[in-house]
């Protein structure tokens, strides 16, 4: 088999992976945004329900899906919890350290489980301004650091699935 | 972070089956008895010294290598070499006929599944002393094709080794057709090939399929950790690729493992006892469990060959829409231990290259669950294991992000 490292997961992670919260999709999602692919092995899909309190857009509902290992299910649905009822500028501001540390912390192979789901989140948010034809000024224009790391994660299996693909057919 | 704190919440399960042996296993109390004398009540000497206990230990030894050698049909007990592992005897399989190679240049062919104990020093001698080395493919069930192999054997090649049966798909390889392919093309080529999971599960005899090297492990046949032998036929040289005091074993210095090499003698008793009874056994729980898993769960894939052509104790599917290591996790909480060749614990994203090369894709390799069966398994085990199993897999597809499950 693979390269194996041993994975010993914090407590927080075994009683999130065990008791997932806020799990499954959302018949009034705004917005559904997902990151990771079934070929990296990892994917997070996320619905949210956004609506408007005092002029500003809260996350009033949102929950996950995920194909993925212990970590993902783990790191995605604490995500949710973290940012539920959160105004949408705020829940922007989360990180994937932040995810990591809420956690108890993740080994260093599964830290791309929370730059995940962050990225699907951040995804998410982007999404739906764009969809609303409007642009936040505390949105920047450039990629954040987890939707940058999720697009390069998902390129490189793309790549290695293609190299594959080539050398099966040619030995094969 | 602590080990501790994740086993306290894990916590013990009701029931437990344990069923990565491919890994590794928990040793049958009998083998660890046979095993604690050899600690401190005899034979805890050093087995090439004059003594009693030296030779007392020397006895256990030269017992055991007698004893594989019979199963094996090997000619005399010299031509088994003990090693502290499988992997260190596939190591001195491939390296030390690379190093006994005057020509200090060749071609090693070796099937693109077998293990990495095998797949790495190959490639070692690529990358260091310039050998060429081929991966030859494989079908879909795993198997070497003969006129494929054939066409890689040429005046350079002077190692080939395929596996007898493979670890992760079960695959039970023609070998004694493939060594005949191989030496009527070039006689000088050394056929190695690593039986460590064929060792115990299928008959071997060395003088029929004419092999020149056999690797073999003792925690394949639930003996302890640690011990490893290699058959060497007579017509093989092979150079040391360790150095050190030399004790019994001219290619593998330093002391023997002797009380594992005396639970590896249990453990090989034990094995080749009522051997035909425990195999059909066996078998008829792999049956099982593999018919209970097609017919409780579905979109499932079967990997490997079915029936006779696969070893006995192996069940690996691929359960579409979950990924591996969760089901490995969500398992060992309902106290059910299995492996999987999902990419999840490598950083590099990709699964098990043996499931690679017999075609599956990626999400097919994420979702694969290895079972090994052993005779120690019962009925109620399976039983058990495929209502948790079906519990197991439901509950992460109802997570999953992936159709039809979302
Ligand atoms: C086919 C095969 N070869 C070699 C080995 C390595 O043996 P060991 O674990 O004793 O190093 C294994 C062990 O899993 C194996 O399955």
């Amino acid at each position: 088999m693979s390269t194996r490292i041993p994975l010993p997961y914090t407590p927080k992670v075994l009683e999130l992976f065990k008791n997932p919260k806020n799990v499954g999709s959302l018949s009034d999602a705004s917005i559904v945004a997902k990151a990771g692919s079934p070929a990296c092995g990892d994917m997070i899909r996320l619905y949210l329900k956004v609506s408007k309190k005092n002029n500003e857009d809260y996350i009033e509902k949102i929950t996950f899906e995920s194909y993925g290992c212990a970590a993902n299910i783990a790191a995605a649905s604490i995500l949710t919890e973290m940012v539920k009822g959160k105004k949408m500028s705020e829940a922007w501001k989360i990180t994937w350290k932040q995810i990591a540390d809420e956690l108890g912390g993740l080994p260093p192979i599964k830290f791309h489980c929370s730059i995940l789901a962050v990225g699907a989140l951040k995804r998410a948010i982007r999404a739906y301004y764009t969809k609303q034809g409007k642009h936040p000024p505390w949105l920047p224009k450039s990629l954040s650091l987890e939707e940058k790391q999720t697009m390069e994660e998902e390129e490189l299996i793309e790549k290695l699935y293609s190299k594959y693909l080539k050398y099966n057919t040619k030995t094969g | 972070m602590s080990v501790k704190d994740l086993l306290k919440l894990h916590g013990k399960p009701i029931r437990e089956v344990y069923f990565d042996h491919e890994n590794s296993g928990w040793v049958p109390p009998e083998i660890v008895e046979a095993m604690l004398p050899y600690f401190n009540i005899k034979g805890y000497g050093h087995p090439s010294i004059t003594h009693k206990p030296g030779w007392e230990a020397y006895e256990v030894v030269y017992e055991t290598k007698e004893l594989v050698a019979k199963t094996l049909n090997a000619e005399n007990y010299e031509q088994i070499v003990f090693t502290h592992s499988g992997t260190e005897a596939n190591n001195l399989a491939i390296l030390g006929t690379v190093f006994a190679n005057k020509h200090g240049k060749g071609k090693i062919v070796v099937s693109a599944i077998e293990h990495l104990s095998v797949i790495f020093p190959a490639e070692w001698t690529r990358k260091n002393l310039g050998f060429k080395v081929v991966r030859i493919p494989v079908d879909e069930e795993g198997f070497v094709d003969p006129d494929i192999l054939a066409a890689y054997i040429d005046k350079d090649t002077i190692l080939v080794s395929i596996q007898m049966v493979n670890h992760e798909i079960g695959t039970i390889q023609p070998i004694k057709e493939l060594v005949k392919v191989v030496k009527d093309i070039n006689p000088n080529t050394i056929f190695h090939t690593d039986a460590a999971d064929a060792y115990g599960k299928i008959p071997i005899d060395v003088k029929e399929i004419n092999v020149d090297l056999l690797t073999i492990s003792s925690h394949k046949i639930l003996g302890p950790k640690g011990v490893g032998a290699l058959y060497v036929g007579p017509k093989v040289k092979l150079e040391s690729i360790i150095h050190g005091q030399l004790s019994t074993e001219k290619l593998w210095p330093g002391v023997e493992n002797v009380p594992a090499i005396a639970g590896f003698k249990k453990a090989v008793e034990l094995t080749f006892t009522s051997f035909e009874k425990n195999i059909s056994k066996i078998r008829k729980l792999r049956d099982k469990l593999l018919k209970g898993i097609i017919n409780n769960i579905p979109d499932v894939l079967v990997n490997g060959p079915l029936g006779d052509k696969r070893s006995p104790d192996n069940v690996n599917t691929s359960f579409l829409y979950v990924e591996g290591e969760a089901v490995t996790v969500e398992l060992s909480l309902r106290g059910m231990y299995v492996s999987s060749g999902s990419a999840c614990t490598s950083r590099i994203l990709e699964p098990s290259h043996v499931l690679l090369a017999i075609g599956r894709k990626h999400e097919e390799a994420h979702g694969s669950i290895l079972f090994k069966i052993t005779r120690y398994h019962t009925d109620e085990d399976i039983e058990y294991a495929l209502e948790q199993l079906t519990e197991a897999i439901g509950r992460l597809r109802e997570i999953s992000a992936l159709k039809p499950y979302k």
